[in-house]
C-alpha cells in the first residue's frame, strides 16, 4: 500500500514502516466499528449463550442456571423443535437448489448480446427487489388463498382447487415457490461469472466438435463453480434464517408445517418470553450454520483461486 | 416488453440463398423465438406485481368475479383513500412519515459510518488489522437471532422499548456489507493522490476528506440504495421494538392492517400494499445500473 514515499533511505524507511504503523489513526476510524461491534455484537453473543444455560423468561421473573436442561428439552422433549427443524432443513433443501437453478438457466439465457437484456434483466430482477416485503407477502397469502387467484384460475378449467395455505402437505410448497421466484441476485452474480468467462475457451471447444451440452458440462460448469458455490453458501444461509415470508402468509401453520427454525425462536423468545430457551435454539442454530459454512469453504480451497492480492 | 425483432430474416426470402444467408435467416428466426421465450418468461415473472397494482383499482366485486385481470374493467380508486385512513385512528401518513425517517437517517448513518470503518481497513495501517477484518467478514455470517435476545433485553431495561434507539444506535458502526463494498472499492483507487497529499504533509484524515471521499460517490451511491430498501422493508426489528401503532413502520402497519382475521376490503389492501412498493420501485428503475454494479462485484444479497 502507501508505504513508498520513495525519497527515504532504504535503513529509515524500514523503521519508519514498523513505526510508522499509524495504529492510533487506523483504530479511529474503525473505531464506530469496533464499539458497535463489542455493544451490540460481540457482548450479546456472549450474554446469549450465557442465556443458553438459564431458564431466563422475563414474564416469569426467572433465571436460574439449568445446566444443560434447556438442550435436553430441545433435542428430547419438545416435538414442535424438531418439526422446525424439519421445515427449515425441507424449505432450504427444496428453496436453495431451485432459486439457483432459475437463476443460472435465466443467466445463460440473458448473457448475449442481442438487443433488450437490460429490460428482460431488470425483469426477472425486480421481484427480488420487493420480494422481503411484507406487501409481497401479504400478494401471496391471497394468491394462494382460497378463494385466491391460483384457485380462480383453476376454477376456470374446472378444478376444484385445495385450500393450500390450510392443508399440512402445500402450505410449506407456497413458501418455496415464493422463494424460487426471487432469483434475481444469484442470477446477476452468475450473469457477472458468465461474462467472465474466457471466449476462446469455447472457441477452441468448438474448433474440437464440442455441442452446447459438452460446452456447458465441461467448459461453464467448471469455470463457474466459485461462484455457484458462493452461491450456495449465501443461499443457504438466508434460507436457514427465513422469518418474515412464513410469519405473514402461514403463521407458521398448519400443523408447524412451516414453522420454521427462525420463527419458531421469534415465538419462544417474544410470545412466551422464553428468552433462555430461545437463546439456547439460536446458538444451535449459530453452530449449524458456522459448521456447514466452514464445511463449504473448506471445500471451497479445491476450486477456488483467490488473487493474491488479500488485504494488507 | 417481448419487442420481437425480425429485422434480418425478411431479406433472404425469394433468391436461391447462399451459405451466409442461411446463416443470416437462422439467425433471424433464433432472434425472434429468443425474445418470444424470454419475453413471455419476463412477463410471467412480472404477472403477480401487475396483478396486485391492476387489482387495487378494482371495485370490490370485481376482485372476485374478475380476478386474472390487471386492467380492472371499472376504475375504482377509491381503494386508495379508503386505504389511507388506516386503522384505529392512525391514517398511513404516519406510517409513511415514520418510515421515510428510518430508512432515510438509518441510511444516512449507515452509509457515512461505513465509509469512515472502509477507509480506515483499505488505507491506514495499524497493528490487528488483518483479525479486525476477518471478525468484520464473519459477522457477515451472524444470525439475528443470537444477537437480537440480549439486546432486547438490555433496550427494555434502558426503557427504549418504542423509541428509535434500538433501531438507529447499532447501525453507528456501519454495516460489514457495506465496509466489505466501500473497501473494495476503495482499493480500486490509485494510491498516487494519497502519496502526493502525504508529502505534502497531509494526515490520513485530511486525505480521507479531501482526496478519498469525493471519489467515492458511485459506491456511496450503490450503499444507500441498498441501505435504504433493506431498511424499508426492515421487518423483525421494528416488530420487536414498536409496539405503539403511532410508530408503526409501513411494512407493521400493512401487517396489522391485512390482518385476515380483522380487514376484509381486499382493495384497500392491494392499494396499500403495491403503495408500499413504489418507493422501493422508483430506486430501482433510477439507479439500476448502481444495483446491478453491487450485486455483481460484492455478491450482496438482493
Amino acid at each position: 500500500m502507501a508505504e513508498s514515499v520513495i525519497t527515504l533511505p532504504k535503513t529509515k524507511r524500514k523503521k519508519s514502516s514498523k513505526f510508522g504503523q499509524h495504529n492510533l489513526v487506523g483504530y479511529l476510524f474503525i473505531s464506530p466499528w469496533l464499539i458497535t461491534f463489542f455493544l451490540f455484537t460481540f457482548i450479546p453473543l456472549f450474554v446469549s449463550l450465557i442465556l443458553a444455560f438459564t431458564d431466563f423468561n422475563v414474564l416469569a421473573n426467572s433465571g436460574d442456571f439449568i445446566g444443560l436442561d434447556n438442550f435436553n428439552r430441545m433435542f428430547n422433549e419438545d416435538r414442535r423443535y424438531w418439526k422446525s427443524v424439519y421445515a427449515t432443513v425441507k424449505y432450504v433443501v427444496f428453496a436453495v437448489p431451485l432459486r439457483l437453478i432459475f437463476a443460472l438457466a435465466v443467466a445463460m439465457l440473458l448473457n448475449t448480446t442481442r438487443r433488450g437484456i437490460g429490460i428482460y434483466r431488470a425483469a426477472f430482477y425486480a421481484p427480488s427487489i420487493v420480494g422481503g416485503s411484507i406487501a409481497v407477502a401479504v400478494m401471496w397469502r391471497e394468491i394462494f388463498g382460497n378463494e385466491g387467484l391460483v384457485n380462480f384460475v383453476l376454477g376456470l378449467v374446472g378444478i376444484v382447487g385445495p385450500n393450500w395455505l390450510g392443508r399440512p402437505e402445500t402450505a410449506i410448497w407456497t413458501l418455496i415457490i415464493l422463494a424460487a421466484w426471487q432469483f434475481g441476485s444469484p442470477m446477476l452474480i452468475f450473469l457477472a461469472g458468465l461474462k467472465n468467462i474466457p471466449k476462446a475457451l469455447y472457441e477452441s471447444a468448438e474448433i474440437d466438435g464440442a455441442n452446447g451440452w459438452n460446452k456447458f458440462r465441461h467448459i461453464t460448469i467448471p469455470m463457474l463453480t466459485p461462484i455457484i458455490f458462493f452461491n450456495l453458501i449465501m443461499q443457504m444461509i438466508s434460507g436457514f434464517m427465513v422469518f418474515t415470508q412464513a410469519f405473514i402468509i402461514t403463521g407458521g401453520r398448519p400443523l408447524d408445517t412451516t414453522l420454521f427454525y427462525a420463527l419458531y425462536i421469534y415465538r419462544r423468545a417474544f410470545e412466551n418470553f422464553e428468552m433462555g430457551y430461545a437463546s439456547a435454539m439460536a446458538w444451535v442454530m449459530l453452530l449449524v450454520i458456522a459448521i456447514l459454512t466452514a464445511v463449504v469453504f473448506r471445500s471451497s480451497s479445491y476450486w477456488v483461486h483467490y488473487e493474491a492480492d488479500e488485504g494488507n | 416488453m417481448a419487442t420481437i425483432k425480425s429485422s434480418d430474416s425478411v431479406i433472404s426470402k425469394s433468391r436461391m440463398t447462399t451459405p451466409k444467408e442461411v446463416w443470416y435467416k437462422r439467425k433471424g428466426v433464433q432472434t425472434v423465438l429468443y425474445h418470444l421465450f424470454v419475453g413471455l418468461a419476463a412477463i410471467l415473472m412480472l404477472y403477480p406485481l401487475f396483478w396486485l397494482f391492476g387489482s387495487s383499482f378494482k371495485p370490490p366485486d370485481e376482485i372476485w368475479t374478475n380476478q386474472t385481470a390487471i386492467i380492472p374493467n371499472e376504475f375504482y380508486p377509491d381503494n386508495y383513500p379508503n386505504g389511507w385512513a388506516g386503522f384505529g385512528g392512525i391514517n398511513f401518513e404516519v406510517f409513511y412519515k415514520n418510515s421515510f425517517f428510518y430508512a432515510i437517517v438509518g441510511t444516512l448513518i449507515n452509509v457515512t459510518a461505513s465509509c469512515i470503518v472502509a477507509y480506515g481497513f483499505a488505507r491506514v495501517k495499524f497493528a490487528g488489522k488483518r483479525i479486525w477484518f476477518s471478525i468484520m467478514l464473519l459477522t457477515l455470517m451472524l444470525p439475528a437471532q443470537v444477537q437480537i435476545i440480549p439486546q432486547y433485553i438490555v433496550f427494555t431495561q434502558l426503557g427504549w422499548l418504542n423509541t428509535w434507539l434500538p433501531l438507529l444506535l447499532p447501525r453507528f458502526g456501519g454495516q460489514a456489507f457495506f465496509i466489505f463494498m466501500i473497501i473494495q472499492f476503495i482499493r480500486s483507487i490509485p494510491t498516487d493522490l494519497d502519496e502526493a497529499a502525504m508529502i505534502d504533509g497531509a494526515s490520513k484524515v485530511g486525505i480521507f476528506y479531501r482526496i478519498i471521499m469525493p471519489q467515492l460517490a458511485p459506491a456511496i451511491v450503490t450503499a444507500s440504495i441498498f441501505s435504504f430498501y433493506w431498511t424499508w422493508d426492515e421487518f423483525l426489528i421494528p416488530l420487536i421494538y414498536l409496539n405503539k401503532p403511532d410508530l408503526y413502520t409501513v411494512s407493521l402497519a400493512l401487517r396489522t392492517f391485512s390482518d385476515p382475521s380483522g380487514q376484509t376490503d381486499w382493495g384497500a389492501i392491494f392499494a396499500m400494499s403495491g403503495l408500499s412498493l413504489v418507493p422501493v420501485f422508483i430506486i430501482f428503475v433510477t439507479f439500476q445500473r448502481y444495483l446491478v454494479e453491487g450485486i455483481s462485484t460484492t455478491g450482496l444479497k438482493g
